[in-house]
């Protein structure tokens, strides 16, 4: 799950990150206020939406004066922001972050994830702060530095040190990180976050290391023990049909294609796309009903693929081991006479009580097209879809 | 011979008592495997099914000389789960447990550091070796005996592949699911050394998908060592970048972990790529020639 930036600054501040001071503000009026009281010469107002490159796409400004922090704030309540991560259609900003202004000396970067390869936390610095990290990994990877945590003893002094040393700050500051990388790597444990990343961490003319921006992503498996987390989920940041996919326990993802996929399994789900691109198609989505899916969650997931209005046509991919195809055929039958699926329906289908769901489908009445391989699947619904939109 | 499960396999059911748990018993039990009791604590001293419940399984070892377990506890205590089996000694642990909270699994494989103890999965369809025994949800009834070992991340992908190679006349040793999570027991390599080391596995269909580098590290380990022929596979070659698809695991993050990088990876290690799921039966007839 992500979380926006002052989200995520509160959430390490709980833990003893030094953040700037700051609030956030849904309505311009509020972002004057807010200025008016973290005083100062300037305060930066910045755009809240879950994605990179805001400043570039005009979404982190400085105001000189409250006055000047209220209209700031009125421009970008409101408007659709684009940056390299929101895809041409941007995102609409509903809240702003008015933070106090800091003289920056130096920026760093700062973030701890899991190697999986060594099925270990990993912090990762570099004194190249406030740019794009993974450009800094592809053109400067010696300016990149890594350190390892074991489980048992949370990431050592020594460690952070070394870190703080090979990014080339002073005594002072080193020890600073110290206690900020301790702060960090529990927050990332006790938070169950799957990424933290600090991009800058700036080091202040006054010599104090803060996060001056902050990215957190959670582990959705371990959301259950978080209600707090929780709360921070912003639905207006996710695909409306995706939530409502949510709602059902079905794994929905939307893409930009025509033709709509119904598949059991992750692995097949991801496959059935490729295929279907491979056949000259354009997926609507991803979409795995599970392994335990029932004939209502086939009407739900049904309900979720026609909300779609691009899509022309459907793909039903499904291996039954455990379900069943008789149980699959049932749930498609009943969902298409209930709901009235307007576009060709292609079900390919194998497994568990194959020949006995095939005949219900051909009993059934309904127009649908069988195919008895998921390449042949993969023809037909590309004939029947069209062009792609 | 096939790897990690056979006749000698001695299998007990951690929740064994669940939904899931009984029903994926009956179904081992159905294909020939010898399911030999449940661990559900707080039910020790009863019988399910007429299979002998243990508060424990270090107990369940003791009374019934398992030498193989299989997980189906609920995500929050499935960590717990592993590491017991793990304490207990016992061979071969397969979790099919989804959605277990990455930190539990970091405490889990750190726990079983040094310990005897294989772990296979979590988040994955088990362990199945055709004609002689199955841990885990993989169909019996599709697979066949034969010389062809399978190693893949996904579930319904795998009985994709045992499919097509049964259709092509071809059947399996072994076909092991190491599952779809960031942090996994076995994997692809250790699959791939247990097949090595098979005399009766000729080939291997290896299943990938985006996310991680598991599938670059095996290509490195197929290029230095690996003899065997290998067909590939890699799933989510139109998967948009940053959304996790399905699988916790499933991720290109950072511009990491694509299709095209790993299929290309596999390719220059020897590996046979296909780039339709649905060649992947077929490209192995080819490869074996026959």
């Amino acid at each position: 799950m992500k979380i926006h930036e002052y989200q995520a600054k509160s959430v390490l501040a709980r833990f003893g990150v030094p953040v700037p001071r700051g609030e956030v503000a849904f309505a311009p009026a509020e972002a004057a206020e807010i200025a008016r009281r973290l005083g100062g010469n300037v305060v930066v107002v910045k755009a809240q939406i879950h994605a990179g490159g805001r400043g570039k796409g005009g979404g982190v400004k400085l105001a000189r004066s409250p006055d000047d922090a209220e209209q700031i704030a009125k421009q970008m309540i409101g408007m659709t922001l684009v940056t390299h991560q929101t895809g041409p259609e941007g995102k609409k900003v509903s809240r702003v972050l008015v933070e106090e202004g800091l003289q920056i000396d130096r920026e760093l970067y700062l973030s701890i994830l899991i190697d999986r390869a060594a099925a270990l936390p990993v912090v990762i610095a570099s004194a190249a702060g406030g740019m794009d990290i993974e450009e800094v990994a592809a053109k400067q990877p010696e300016k990149i530095l890594r350190e390892h945590v074991d489980r048992g003893t949370g990431i050592v002094p020594f460690q952070s040190r070394k870190l703080a040393f090979a990014m080339g700050l002073e005594a002072g500051p080193a020890q600073k990180l110290v206690k900020l990388l301790d702060a960090l790597y529990k927050a990332f444990i006790e938070t169950d976050a799957s990424l933290i990343e600090i991009n800058p961490l700036i080091l202040t003319k006054s010599g104090d290391l803060l996060a001056l921006d902050a990215k957190v992503t959670f582990d959705d498996n371990a959301l259950y023990r978080h209600p707090d987390i929780r709360e921070f989920r912003d639905l207006s940041e996710e695909d409306p049909l995706e939530v409502e996919a949510s709602k059902f326990s079905l794994n929905y993802i939307r893409l930009d294609g025509n033709i709509g996929c119904m598949v059991n399994g992750a692995g097949l789900a991801m496959a059935t796309m490729d295929i279907i691109k491979l056949a000259g198609g354009e997926p609507a989505n991803f979409l795995d009903v599970g392994g335990g899916a029932n004939a209502e969650q086939i009407r739900n997931a049904f309900k979720i693929l026609m909300s779609d209005k691009n899509v022309r046509a459907v793909l039903i991919n499904i291996f039954g081991g455990i379900l069943r195809c008789d149980v699959l055929a049932e749930g498609v039958i009943a969902a298409v006479k209930d709901l009235g699926v307007p576009v060709p329906i292609v079900i390919r289908m194998e497994g568990t009580n194959v020949d006995q769901g095939k005949r219900m489908l051909h009993e059934s009445g309904l127009n649908f097209t069988t195919a008895d391989s998921m390449g042949e699947a993969a023809e037909k619904v590309v004939a029947l879809a069209g062009a792609p939109v | 011979m096939a790897v990690l499960l056979d006749k000698n396999t001695r299998l007990i059911v951690q929740g064994l008592t669940g939904r899931e748990g009984t029903f994926h018993a009956k179904q081992a039990a159905a294909y020939g495997t010898n399911v030999v009791g449940g661990v559900t604590p707080g039910k020790g001293g009863t019988t399910h099914d007429s299979w002998p419940i243990f508060n424990n399984v270090h107990d369940a070892v003791k009374e019934t000389g398992a030498n193989a377990t299989v997980i189906f506890v609920p995500p929050p205590f499935a960590a717990d789960a592993i590491m017991e089996a793990a304490d207990a000694a016992i061979p071969l642990a397969v979790c099919i447990t989804e959605g277990i909270p990455v930190v539990d699994m970091l405490k889990a494989l750190t726990f079983m550091e040094g310990k005897p103890t294989r772990l296979v999965g979590p988040n994955c369809p088990g362990v199945i070796s055709a004609g002689k025994a199955k841990a885990g949800i993989i169909p019996g009834h599709i697979c066949r005996e034969g010389r062809i070992g399978i190693v893949s991340k996904s579930g319904t992908l795998t009985y994709e592949a045992i499919h097509q190679l049964t259709r092509e006349g071809m059947g399996q040793t072994t076909c092991i699911g190491i599952g779809g999570d960031p942090l996994i027991g076995t994997n692809f390599i250790d699959a791939l050394r247990l097949f090595a080391a098979d005399p009766e596995t000729d080939a291997v269909v290896m299943i990938g998908e985006i996310g991680g580098t598991a599938e670059e590290d095996a290509a490195d380990f197929i290029r230095r060592e690996f003899r065997k022929p290998v067909v590939g596979f890699i799933a989510g070659q139109t998967a948009p970048p940053g959304r996790r698809m399905g699988h916790a695991g499933a991720i290109i993050a950072g511009g990491k972990g694509t299709a095209t990088e790993k299929m290309a990876a596999l390719k220059s290690a020897g590996v046979h790529v296909v780039k339709s799921p649905a060649d992947m039966g077929a490209k192995m007839r080819e490869v074996l020639g026959k």
